[in-house]
């Protein structure tokens, strides 16, 4: 029987760290880090997990303790934000290439400067290029979850790669929201035990790990890494399926919302399709043809499905709420033209920044796509597709 | 997988390589011969060599072999050439010689 609650995002994922027999955690236990490691360490104090808490001094030592207690043979978590995982960039890579299967709970929220702490995608998308499998939620259940089968994601033999399960900093992780917690055992049966194909403390053998890898042999790696990305993609699918079985909720790389018929759609990941979805409805009711497509997998980047949600409108706006300044737009909307590139029916594509450090994203500035996007179509085109959302000035 | 280096060439496949370069079994370095960027070799000259000794302890990368008390020759698949055998020994028996290819 599921459980009935009504928890914050940071809540529900404490409660899955609580529940997916973790060995270890190693986590900074202050701010820029999350409630999520001050929640753990409560289990910790009142005997509720058998979990060893790392309080670490910093975050590039979180993902350092992280990566050596999995290759010691040891299921671990961390969770962080913003600068926090920018301090541990160097060690994402470590972590990503010694095919360390650390699970991370990643509350996204702005990069500083100008200094701010609230939500946008900066801090996720500049870690997207690190090696990690990256799911994005939309809900505080959404989020526990991804959470939840970012397990066997991240330890399946043809993945072997780190996950950070991703949710929106205050909109989903302070938010109180109704969610369905799975029961402790059905958790525990569904993430099983953590059985790593090589493993420091294996008594059977010695073995050792991250050596020095010369250029003769480098780019075999590369390649091998490369390809356990790839198979992250229908391995996700397949976890996902399970999950089903145990929940009833249904989970795929990308969410479509009305898509079938659509002539105008928008891509979006995160929070922000609570929003979209109300607007859809409220545009729909009036008889407009608009959708929505959601990205729960960011990396890899679902190609395939996008390209074929995406091949029946005539116009498409992606919404990106970070802006990496590469002169051209946003990282969700590179990786929708590289998806589209192959196509032979391509949409008219343009790019919107929005939310950034927080902003508001309301239902008007959704409605305001739809129809920037119409004024578009009518035009046959358009002169500008790198665009800001909601900014002041002309 | 190739596990074991005495197999691991640079003919080795993307899929044939171990996961992030994962070794198995121990001593795997006796098989990675580091001697090749030597530019001068020691040599001795047994003559002069007194047995003391001196020399094997102060070698970096154990390329003296000792047996029953008195070294043999140089292990040149892994001596680097530092030549702190050359300045250790009292009896000049460990000559400096610059490598020719």
């Amino acid at each position: 029987m599921a459980i009935k609650e009504r928890l914050s995002g940071n809540e529900a994922v404490a409660n899955a760290m609580r529940q997916a027999n973790l060995d270890v955690v190693a986590a900074f236990p202050i701010t820029p880090s999350t409630e999520i490691p001050q929640y753990f360490s409560q289990y910790v104090a009142n005997g509720k997990v058998k979990t060893v808490f790392v309080p670490v001094e910093s975050e590039h030592s979180a993902m350092s303790a992280c990566i050596g207690a999995e290759i010691a043979g040891a299921r671990s978590s961390t969770a962080t934000s913003s600068c926090g995982l920018a301090l541990m960039y160097e060690m994402l890579g470590v972590g990503a290439s010694l095919r360390a299967p650390v699970v991370m709970a990643c509350i996204t929220r702005a990069l500083t400067g100008p200094i701010n702490i609230h939500n946008d995608h900066s801090d996720a998308m500049a870690a997207s290029d690190c090696g990690w499998i990256q799911l994005h939620a939309e809900t505080a259940q959404e989020a526990y979850d991804q959470y939840l089968m970012s397990f066997l994601l991240a330890e399946d033999p043809r993945v072997q790669l780190p996950v950070m399960a991703c949710q929106d900093g205050f909109i989903t992780s302070h938010a109180v929201e109704n969610i369905e917690l799975l029961e402790d055992e059905v958790v525990s049966q569904f993430v099983g035990t953590y059985e790593p194909q090589d493993w420091l403390l294996d008594p059977t053998t010695s073995t050792a790990f991250g050596p020095y890898d010369s250029p003769a042999y480098l780019m075999e790696h590369k390649r091998q890494q490369s390809q356990a990305m790839r198979n992250a993609l229908p391995v996700f699918k397949e976890v996902a399926a399970k999950f089903e079985q145990i929940s009833g909720r249904k989970y795929d790389v990308i969410e479509t919302y009305c898509t079938e018929d659509a002539e105008r759609l928008i891509v979006l990941i995160g929070s922000s399709a609570g929003t979209a979805k109300t607007v859809v409805d409220e545009l729909r009711s009036r008889g407009e043809k608009v959708g929505l497509v959601k990205i729960t997998m960011f990396r890899p980047f679902p190609r395939e499905e996008i390209a074929q949600a995406l091949s029946g409108a005539q116009a498409v706006a992606v919404l990106d709420k970070s802006d990496p300044m590469s002169g051209i737009g946003g990282p969700v909307y590179a990786d929708v033209c590289v998806a589209l590139s192959q196509s032979n029916r391509r949409p008219l594509l343009v790019n919107y920044i929005y939310g950034l450090g927080g902003r508001d994203v309301r239902p008007e500035h959704i409605e305001q796509v739809f129809e920037d996007l119409k004024k578009d179509l009518r035009d046959g085109g358009w002169k500008d597709d790198y665009r800001y959302l909601a900014v002041r000035g002309e | 997988m190739i596990y074991n280096g005495k197999n691991l060439d640079e003919s080795v496949t993307w899929q044939e390589i171990t996961t992030a370069g994962t070794i198995k079994g121990g001593g795997t370095s006796k098989q990675f011969k580091t001697g090749d960027w030597r530019s001068h070799r020691p040599v001795i000259h047994m003559e002069k060599c007194k047995q003391c000794l001196l020399c094997a302890p102060v070698c970096p990368d154990s390329a003296i072999p000792v047996k029953d008390g008195k070294r043999g020759e140089f292990d040149y698949d892994h001596c680097k050439g530092c030549g702190v055998c050359v300045e250790v020994c009292p009896f000049d028996a460990i000559t400096f010689e610059k490598e020719s290819k």
